[in-house]
């Protein structure tokens, strides 16, 4: 078995008002140096082992879990031992 | 002419698009299931708003992976009018029928409420009843209707005359105002204020249903030629 971490985030130019938000609500809080936050997904994706599990995963980042238009992805594969 | 109206889960605006073609249009049409669905006997395939998969993962995501889907295309395809108004759009954007995606409304609110729009094209199946350049009122009704796409695709839409809709006064951060547009071929409409709310001038107001009508005479034109 394998967990592929997926994290998904906007991509650099798209405007995220979500970010925008959180980072003054931190200024709120007096983390005044709190200059910019980026609001993006995680996910953890169980698989079976396979050859070719990193193709795989990047046909499901661009067919499903994140939009190419708007957002980039990156991933992680490990070991778990049961 | 037959309009199918495509009901997904968590779709809510589906009942106001089939009055808007039953009783305003007076024209047939019938809610189908997404599941049991067999397009091919339609004229036209309206996919109404709403939160299709309570807007899981992304707004129409869930619903674009869906088999449907196929038949849309299909549908697109063979230069039938499809329209999708809302989370239709957002599917639209989804399942690669339209450019761009929808992020996040610029102050994080949803939006409800009357907003004047700009008619851009007229010479479109969906908005030859409408002025170029006319001001119409539709309700829009949404929190992710921030349309976004990159600036050579902007030009692109631009170039192509694909903007149908802009907003006189953006609401929500849309790239170019943009409220509503075409496919390449000029027969897959996605907008994000609701044509299908404003059928009737006893409601208050009735521009939507000029869009209706639009996409009747386009169909009887295409009929007659084919007669």
């Amino acid at each position: 078995m394998r967990k592929v971490k997926v994290y998904i985030t906007l991509k650099e130019g798209v405007l995220d008002p979500q970010g925008k938000a959180v980072k003054n609500s931190l200024n709120t809080l007096d983390y005044g140096n709190v200059n910019e936050v980026r609001v993006g997904k995680y996910m953890e994706v169980m698989m079976e082992e396979s050859e070719n599990l990193e193709a795989q995963v990047e046909e499901m980042c661009d067919k499903l879990l994140a939009n190419p238009v708007i957002e980039d992805y990156s991933y992680e594969i490990e070991e778990v031992i049961a | 002419m037959k309009f199918a109206v495509v009901v997904f889960p968590g779709s809510n605006c589906d009942r106001d698009m089939y009055h808007a073609v039953k009783e305003g249009l007076n024209e047939e049409a019938e809610l189908v299931w997404y599941l049991d669905a067999d397009l091919s006997s339609y004229d036209a395939i309206l996919l109404p708003g709403g939160f299709s998969y309570g807007d899981y993962l992304r707004s129409g995501s869930i619903a674009s992976t869906s088999h449907i889907i196929q038949q849309i295309k299909k549908a697109a395809a063979d230069k039938k009018p499809v329209l999708g108004v809302c989370n239709g759009f957002q599917i639209l954007l989804e399942s690669g029928l339209l450019p761009g995606a929808m992020l996040a409304n610029r102050d994080l609110k949803f939006m409800c409420h009357q907003e004047e729009l700009r008619v851009e094209n007229n010479k479109t199946m969906f908005t030859s009843e409408y002025q170029k350049d006319g001001l119409i009122h539709l309700p829009i009704a949404h929190g992710e209707g921030n349309y976004y796409c990159d600036d050579a695709a902007y030009q692109q839409l631009k170039d192509n005359k694909q903007i149908v809709f802009t907003y006189a006064n953006n609401p929500n951060g849309s790239t170019g105002d943009i409220a509503g547009i075409v496919n390449e071929t000029g027969n897959v409409l996605g907008m994000m204020p609701h044509p299908e709310r404003a059928v009737e001038s006893l409601l208050g107001n009735a521009d939507g249903l000029r869009l209706f009508q639009s996409i009747l005479t386009y169909w009887r034109n295409n009929h007659a030629i084919h007669a």
